[in-house]
């Protein structure tokens, strides 16, 4: 009688997730599909023009924005409402009556989680230079997977936290969608940045954690910038991810605690028996 | 040795108490019904011994551990058939079983596992396709997986069609065979007559009655149920008691002694003359003591 050693169980947990995941075409949609038509939409819109003050083509600047997109749709949007569902079922009152330790069950999950943030990411990048011509820079990559880390690893204690907070699975979707919509617009995601726009709205934006992953990830495909992103200051045209890897953090630490005091395992009681 | 000995639990939530001070013991081997009506406190007390809930007072030991701390080594040993849902609609009957038993240090041959809840023929089938009564199939066979010592049986039957019944209590009896403990809880009293060696009743909290079901509540010393009509015209004022001055198409009282009594209704009959029409005599049901036991608690 051995018992299952940590590892197995882990990446069994992993291959689970990634099979209901494939089985679930909202998710793969939002995920995988989405991000890529609102490239195709984007760069169909406005050619191959240098755009905005980055003076980069649109492609340039859209593909890493929408691959974001992606990892957060995959680990904030998708993540919230499947862990919100699982609750609502019971099956995560049924897996903690079973050996699979609690944080195993998690970590299966937010693991899953991030390796399909990874695929919508790779996959936007590789169809950006395949049909958009859009520039890898080698020296930046380390800095851009090091953001993809940290960003991923930020939104999903956010999802978490609004697994947490959300009363049921109708909820889930509305709430996801409204915290992560709006800002999206502000974040330098969907819109480039603008010289025209107001002050006010960057320094919104600038609170909220969704613009700093943009921006430290970006900045690895902009042609301007110089550094290999590991700089605390931007002074001078430097890329430095450092700034924005900290809000993120902030947010991700602060989420995830508040998240684990507020977790529930079942669905709220409609009476006590 | 004791499978579970609980003691002197309590448990409240916010100013409700819904567990105060309850004990009981289960020997290994047995199977432990636990009835009740929705509300007394029934579900509260099987979480806390899955390890579902906390307590508020007393102790616990389930195989020897406790719920709240065993972790693990206790889950390992424990298989729990939940009262609803659990199961992942996009994986197959095969693919779930499969994965749950990962899980397990020990698990038992899939295939037959799922042939011995009779989901052969849906082996394949998505979880989302299959019936009420499927499902409850499934997390049974889920609940089995790991080879359990003690296993958990929250309302195991209920939504299953008659045949569906009789089979998961021949499953149930077949484990009994194997020495493992099983804890059911029921709305059916065929049921806990059919399958426990001994039963529980819970109401308000608190343990009204244990016994087997055949003494459960003395129902070993309680009279018969007599019941008949006549359709003779004759006077009833002068009928021995229990039954007289009892009126209404059907004349029915429980009596303590059923051969005396019996003696003297038939004497009566048989002096006047009067057919007892649709003369039963029936000991009391398993359902008749419940019922009473509850009342009790409610007056």
């Amino acid at each position: 009688m051995k018992q299952p050693s940590l590892a197995r169980l882990l990446l069994g947990q992993i291959g689970l997730e990634n099979r209901i995941f494939r089985r679930s075409p909202t998710a793969a949609f939002f995920s995988l599909i989405f991000p890529l038509l609102m490239l195709l939409v984007f760069a169909t819109l406005f050619g191959n023009d240098r755009i905005g003050p980055l003076g980069v083509t649109a492609a340039q600047f859209y593909a890493p924005a929408l691959a974001v997109y992606g990892a957060v749709s995959t680990s904030y949007w998708n993540l919230s409402i499947h862990m919100v569902n699982s609750r609502e079922l019971g099956v995560l009152k049924r897996m903690r009556g079973t050996p699979l330790p609690t944080w195993m069950f998690l970590g299966g999950r937010l693991a899953s989680s991030a390796w399909i943030a990874l695929l919508a990411v790779l996959i936007m990048m590789v169809v950006g230079v395949w049909l958009y011509d859009v520039t890898i820079y080698v020296h930046t990559l380390p800095a851009a997977a090091l953001t993809f880390v940290v960003g991923v690893a930020c939104f999903a204690a956010l999802g978490c936290l609004v697994a947490a907070l959300s009363p049921n699975s109708n909820a889930t979707p509305p709430i996801a969608s409204a915290t992560l919509l709006p800002l999206g617009f502000i974040s330098e995601v969907f819109i480039p940045p603008s010289a025209s726009a107001p002050a006010w709205l960057g320094t919104v934006a600038d609170f909220f954690p969704l613009k700093h992953f943009a921006r430290a990830f970006s900045g690895a495909f902009s042609p301007t910038l110089h550094g290999s992103g590991f700089a605390w200051s931007d002074a001078g045209g430097t890329y430095a991810i450092l700034p924005h890897l900290a809000v993120m953090a902030a947010w991700g630490i602060g989420g995830g605690l508040l998240a684990v005091r507020l977790f529930r395992w079942e669905p709220r009681p409609e009476t006590v028996g | 040795m004791a499978a579970i000995v609980v003691d002197k639990v309590v448990k409240r939530y916010g100013g409700v108490t819904a567990l105060s001070g309850v004990s009981l013991a289960i020997a290994e081997g047995e199977v432990f019904a636990l009835l009740g009506p929705n509300g007394a406190g029934k579900t509260s007390l099987v979480e806390i011994l899955e390890g579902h809930r906390d307590r508020d007072a007393g102790t616990v030991a389930v195989l020897g551990m406790d719920p709240a701390t065993g972790g693990r080594a206790l889950r390992e040993r424990i298989g729990i058939v939940l009262q609803e849902g659990g199961l992942e609609g996009e994986l197959t009957v095969i693919e779930t079983v499969r994965y749950t038993a990962t899980l397990f240090p020990k698990a038992r041959p899939i295939e037959e596992l799922i042939a011995l809840v009779g989901l052969q023929e849906k082996m394949r089938a998505r979880v989302r396709t299959l019936s009420g009564g499927q499902r409850r199939r499934l997390e049974l066979a889920l609940g089995l997986v790991g080879d359990p010592d003690l296993i958990f049986l929250d309302e195991p039957t209920t939504g299953f069609d008659p045949s569906a019944r009789r089979q998961a209590w021949e499953l149930v009896r077949a484990l009994r065979t194997f020495g493992k403990t099983i804890l059911l809880t029921t709305h059916y009293m065929d049921e806990a007559q059919a399958l426990a060696d001994r039963i529980a009743v819970i109401a308000h909290g608190r343990i009204v009655a244990e016994g087997t079901p055949a003494t459960l509540g003395d129902r070993h010393r309680r009279g018969a149920r007599v019941r008949f009509r006549v359709m003779t015209d004759v006077s009833l004022q002068d009928m021995p008691p229990p039954f007289a001055g009892k009126i209404g198409a059907w004349i029915e009282a429980e009596v303590k002694d059923t051969t005396a009594a019996l003696h003297a209704l038939t004497g009566w009959a048989v002096a006047r003359r009067v057919e007892l029409d649709g003369l039963t005599v029936v000991p009391p049901t398993l359902e008749d003591v419940y019922l009473d036991l509850i009342a009790e608690q409610a007056a």
